[in-house]
């Protein structure tokens, strides 16, 4: 009696959540379904029920050509270029950790983070409405430049096919360094003071203590966010690159998301669009369970 | 306040020790490192504001000289003539309004969900509790894609719709994670206690869990805010009536469009009795700028004040997550 109305109970609770979960299901699981546009012939203002089906005819079409097989391979190489760079450089954050915690004065060291960690908090568009201030023809760097005499005319910072993955790379870095730095001053923070004073009393010097004590009780922390990059391989994301593109450097700032998002809202080729995006998620998928399973096996833990 | 503060702190102890017993190994290399160190760590701040000052400077200055690039270091021709011509562009006070609605509503709706689902999957006994818990988390880790997404959301009628701004982001699976690990971090007394007195699910959650999860509850509540804020991905894809536009979106426009709307501005203005002078006629530049230190003042009056509360919310998600 008693454990037949606990259960009602328990089936009420869920009950409560339950208009939460469909709306869950709605926006998150839902837009699954959008896939199968990959296998019509899908042009609007056609509807889905009235297009042709036309199996894996888009997912052909990628590689129809070497035109189209060069399109999508300076795509892809763009996403590897800029998401490499990324990951090579995935050990700032916790350097700028390390030293930022090593600054003895301590209102200097709250200030920087504090300013530092702005950057975070402030939409792409901002960014690049920022980055327009400084950097475009009239800006103040190249007023700077133009004042104190080094050029003579305007240098195109922006609108430059050139270096275009190292300057995104270095606006990812300016917007999101003292922000993911924040997790490693935590793990900083949960060090074991004995394990300092054991350093010091053995006559340890500063970069002693961090070589031996303070990298290797971060690299736990480093190991997972390092994962967890790997996995979101292919998502760099739309907003950056599509505030920063322009007609010079189109070429080289199109990552996937951004092709993607070119192809059916600029040239309305929705099918070819969602066939791509489809890949990507399901390699994205494959990528989170493969990590994964290298942290299970190096860890004992997964990640996710 | 204090606690946090403290937290940020990490080595106040050690620093002690490392007074008393490392004096004498303090050595030349040493003090050049630190050096090092504060010279690097000055130039990224400066880096980081420096971007924020110049434009606000250059609002306030002569905008003759801001559109040359000239104003650098400090205002030149002080005035606030911008900021009342920006407002003359057609749209922007609308884009205001729909940034701010849609902040104002999107995050109490976003809080209160967040909340009630932490609170509900930190019951014991829920039907299918595991299920649900795994349903809402896994979210975070794929997506169909922008194309799919932006589909379905046509298909259910989304496009051109407010609602599409809100409803959305009502669930977010990583603020139901740190509210349900700061509710199972509290006593299970109190709830027990409410429960014997006869308390039923949402008494509880109304009088016992709302008061006491207040902390996480304002982390939710500015993490939610500022995306509510800065997100521009929505209206890009979804949005074509102007009405909807968010001040984001409105930004980005005029960064292109920044010379035909400063035209437009002077030529309101030279109706009016006040000509405008070389100083205050509005150039591509001063219109820009303006507009974004108006999209920007929110994030940087709130942020330095709430500041706390962001590291909070990242460390408790990163130890949970």
């Amino acid at each position: 009696m008693r454990s037949q109305s606990m259960r009602s109970n328990s089936f009420r609770k869920f009950l409560y959540i339950s208009p939460f979960m469909l709306l869950l299901a709605v926006f998150a699981y839902y837009p699954l379904y959008g896939w199968v546009y990959a296998f019509f012939d899908y042009t609007p203002p056609i509807p889905l029920s009235q297009s042709e089906f036309v199996g894996f005819k888009w997912f052909h079409s990628l590689v129809e050509n070497q035109v189209k097989i060069d399109q999508l391979m300076q795509v892809i190489w763009n996403t590897f270029g800029i998401s490499g760079l990324g990951i090579l450089f995935s050990w700032l954050p916790m350097i700028f950790a390390i030293f930022l915690t090593e600054i003895k004065a301590v209102r200097f060291r709250k200030f920087i983070q504090t300013v530092t960690t702005l950057p975070n908090f402030i939409s792409w568009v901002l960014v690049y409405s920022l980055a327009f201030s400084m950097f475009s023809s009239e800006g103040m760097v190249n007023g700077f430049l133009h004042m104190t005499g080094l050029t003579d005319s305007p240098t195109m910072f922006l609108q430059s096919s050139e270096h275009v993955w190292w300057t995104m790379w270095a606006w990812a870095t300016w917007k999101t360094l003292g922000w993911s730095a924040i997790l490693y001053i935590a793990a900083i923070m949960g060090i074991d003071e004995s394990l300092y004073e054991a350093a010091y009393v053995d006559g340890a010097t500063r970069m002693q203590v961090i070589r031996h004590v303070v990298l290797p009780s971060m690299m736990p922390t480093y190991f997972v966010l390092l994962m967890l990059q790997i996995a979101s391989f292919l998502n760099n994301g739309l907003e950056q690159y599509f505030v920063f593109q322009n007609a010079f450097n189109k070429d080289t700032i199109q990552v996937l998301d951004l092709y993607v998002y070119n192809l059916a809202m600029g040239g309305g080729s929705y099918s070819v669009s969602v066939a791509i995006s489809m890949l990507k998620s399901v390699i994205s998928v494959v990528l989170l369970f493969s990590v994964n399973g290298l942290s299970k096996m190096l860890r004992g833990e997964g990640i996710v | 306040m204090s606690d946090n503060q403290t937290s940020l702190t990490p080595n106040t102890r050690e620093i002690d020790i490392t007074k008393k017993t490392v004096k004498m190994q303090v050595s030349a290399t040493d003090k050049i490192i630190s050096t090092i160190i504060y010279i690097l760590f000055s130039l990224f701040a400066f880096m980081c504001v420096y971007p924020f000052y110049s434009i606000i400077i250059n609002t306030i200055s002569a905008n003759d000289l801001s559109a040359k690039g000239e104003i650098i270091f400090w205002p030149k021709g002080i005035h606030f003539q911008n900021y009342i011509d920006v407002f003359k562009i057609p749209g922007l006070g609308n884009a205001f309004m729909i940034s701010l609605g849609r902040t104002v509503i999107g995050t109490l709706l976003t809080v209160g969900a967040s909340a009630f689902l932490g609170f509900m999957f930190a019951q014991e006994d829920m039907w299918g509790k595991k299920f649900w818990y795994r349903f809402t988390i896994i979210t975070m880790f794929f997506n169909a894609g922008i194309i799919p997404w932006y589909l379905t959301m046509r298909s259910l009628h989304l496009t051109d719709n407010f609602l599409a701004y809100i409803l959305p982001s009502v669930v977010a699976p990583f603020f139901i994670i740190l509210v349900k690990t700061f509710v199972e971090a509290t006593p299970k007394e109190l709830q027990q206690a409410a429960s014997i007195d006869g308390a039923g699910i949402f008494t509880i959650f109304y009088k016992v869990i709302l008061p006491i999860s207040k902390p996480i509850l304002a982390t939710v509540a500015i993490f939610s805010a500022v995306n509510q804020w800065n997100s521009f991905q929505d209206t890009l894809l979804l949005v074509t009536d102007s009405k909807l536009y968010s001040l984001q979106f409105i930004l980005y426009n005029y960064i292109n469009q920044a010379s035909s709307l400063s035209t437009m501005v002077n030529l309101q203005n030279a109706g009016s009795t006040a000509m405008a002078t070389l100083a205050t006629k509005q150039t591509s530049t001063s219109i820009r700028m303006t507009v974004t230190i108006i999209v920007v003042a929110p994030i940087l009056l709130v942020y330095p004040i709430f500041q706390r509360f962001f590291v909070k919310g990242i460390i408790i998600g990163a130890v949970k997550g």
